[in-house]
């Protein structure tokens, strides 16, 4: 369950990056980005899965989040 | 010799790692890597941020040296203490050339060496005691200084000393900041880990000391210089373009910087990053907590400095935007000189770099403007995303090696024969003994600074005069030269 910081790139894109990894990559998909909630399964660009409990209201970035690596 | 094709760059490494034993030949192989741009995600083709192989020569540093001797060192009103042996501190003293206005020993101690210099009886019985009276020997010798800090070393660690609450019981008592930092030698693979402890301690010590504090105007210009460590007045000459362009500079960080420059980086509108690697932690810190929002930058060389000023300015309104455009017209008769003097000097020489965490990305474009070529380009502690925004810099099929070895370089240059290598000290006599020309990339070889457009024109010139100084045709003894070895001679080609 590490902690994640979501942060947004200049083109509008959401970032994830782990401190502790000092991993940064690119969120390809979320599973529920709706305007009340946000969270549930999310892709990354190199193809990894992470998930997070669908927050409501959606959380306003940057933020720290904690997430699950998504069973397969 | 012509570039190498993306075969003869993999051949080359292959050849390399041929004398390792297996184990050692498994594990460096994924440090090496021939560049593809074409790759988004440099984890693809390169591993780094791992420890480095017991037996090899490394070029890294340690935790402390990465705290103390990058982050904290050049907060100039303030006493680092390098707690522990006397050496850590001593051997390390000044070497970075952080430059800083200041009275020495009277309001700023950049360059003093501050220790508890250990003894057997201190790792036997603790070295609480001995920090408590350092704090009160400082408080009353440097009544001018504006905190302490206190940088581990590796025995803190290891005996168990409370750093901390020795700390929070004598801040009380002098009434100033006193910061521990658990940045022990030991700690992480690199200098690289240092950084991190160093920024999470000024997260956790310094940078909340103002928040309900309203007494500071702001403006909508204001901006600090993050990562900047004033190498040779570095930053200075990179303030200045920033403040001819309509923004004010609120903070330096942390050359020639001040602990309540820190404290006030709070307010600020954006944060510039400079050095990535090392303060990439404390801005997304502060993109989080207080809304700010952060940019990297490259000051190294016209053609990214326009670009630079340029990004920046998009982040404010029309009024900078015009000020950016102006100070790029301003410089241009100046660097065009340059570039028109040293270009002709310079044209397709090239270039090995292996430095710290920053330059073996940012420099590439200085290089280029002066029509050189950086065919080989490695980082000592880099991690992943270094390597992400270094693939699309470089070439196709230059070299990349992290955490390169004594061997590995020396064998890569052999082969490769830049015309020129910029790397550390440690390096340098190595190459310099071999007949090639060599810049000192860390500290600028006592020269500098190269930041920003009055850089560029010094960088230009410290280039100049070291590839095409005489020396180089002077390598071989007069008496062992025979007609033909002028043209074989290695050195003599490049020279
Ligand atoms: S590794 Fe430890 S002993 Fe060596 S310089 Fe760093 S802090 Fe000092």
């Amino acid at each position: 369950m590490p902690n994640v910081m979501i942060r947004r790139k200049d083109d509008g894109g959401l970032l994830f990056y782990v401190a502790k990894k000092d991993m940064e990559e690119t969120i390809a998909s979320v599973e529920t980005d709706t305007a009340d909630a946000w969270g549930g399964e999310v892709e990354l660009t190199d193809g990894s899965r992470w998930y997070i409990d669908p927050i409501s209201p959606p959380p306003s970035f940057p933020t720290t989040l904690r997430f699950k690596r998504a069973e397969v | 010799m012509a570039a190498m094709t993306r075969e003869e760059t993999q051949a080359l490494i292959q050849e390399v790692l041929e004398v390792y034993p297996e184990k050692a030949k498994k594990d460096r192989a994924k440090h090496l890597a021939v560049n593809d741009q074409s790759i988004e995600q440099s984890k693809k083709c390169i591993t780094s941020n791992r420890k480095s192989q017991p037996g090899v020569m490394t070029i890294r540093g340690c935790a402390y040296a990465g705290s103390k001797g990058v982050v904290w060192g050049p907060i100039k009103d303030m006493i680092h203490i390098s707690h522990g042996p006397v050496g850590c501190g001593q051997y390390s003293r000044a070497g970075r050339r952080n430059y800083y206005v200041g009275w020495t020993g009277v309001n700023t101690f950049g360059t003093m060496n501050f220790t508890s210099d250990f003894q057997e009886k201190d790792i036997v019985f603790g070295g609480d005691k001995k920090l408590a009276k350092i704090v009160d020997e400082i408080d009353q010798l440097f009544p001018l200084a504006k905190g302490i800090s206190v940088q581990s070393e590796c025995p803190i660690g290891l005996i168990g000393d409370d750093i901390e609450s020795v700390s929070k019981k004598k801040a009380k008592e002098i009434e100033k900041p006193i910061i521990p930092v658990r940045c022990e030698g030991f700690r992480g693979v690199s200098q690289s880990l240092g950084h991190h402890i160093a920024n999470d301690s000024i997260r956790d010590w310094v940078l909340h000391n103002r928040d309900g504090d309203t007494s500071f105007e702001s403006t909508p210009y204001d901006v600090a210089i993050i990562g900047d460590y004033n190498i040779g007045g570095d930053a200075w000459s990179s303030r200045i373009l920033l403040e001819e362009m309509g923004l004010r500079v609120v903070a330096q960080w942390s050359g020639d910087g001040t602990l309540s420059e820190m404290e006030l980086t709070p307010k600020v509108k954006l944060n510039l990053i400079h050095c990535y690697r090392s303060m990439n932690y404390i801005s997304r810190h502060m993109e989080e907590k207080y809304g700010i929002p952060w940019m990297e930058y490259n000051l190294f060389g016209p053609t990214k400095i326009a670009e630079s000023l340029r990004a920046i300015a998009e982040r404010f309104d029309d009024k900078i935007k015009e000020g950016a455009e102006r100070v790029i017209e301003k410089y241009q008769a100046q660097y065009d000189a340059v570039i028109a003097k040293y270009r002709p000097r310079l044209e397709g020489k090239r270039v090995m770099l292996y430095v710290g965490g920053l330059r073996p990305r940012h420099i590439i474009g200085a290089y280029e403007d002066l029509g050189m070529e950086v065919v080989g380009t490695g980082y000592e502690f880099a991690h992943n995303d270094d390597y992400d925004r270094t693939i699309k810099e470089m070439g196709n099929a230059t070299l990349l090696y992290d955490d390169v070895t004594g061997y590995e370089f020396e064998e890569f240059v052999k082969r490769v024969k830049p015309d020129l290598i910029g790397s550390g000290i440690k390096e340098k006599y190595i190459f310099q003994k071999m007949g090639v020309p060599f810049r000192q990339m860390h500290s600028w070889d006592y020269s500098g600074p190269y930041h920003g457009y009055d850089g560029f024109a010094i960088f230009a010139r410290d280039m100049d005069m070291t590839i095409n100084n005489p020396c180089w045709k002077s390598m071989q003894a007069p008496w062992l030269k025979s007609a033909a070895d002028d043209a074989a001679a290695p050195v003599a080609a490049s020279a």
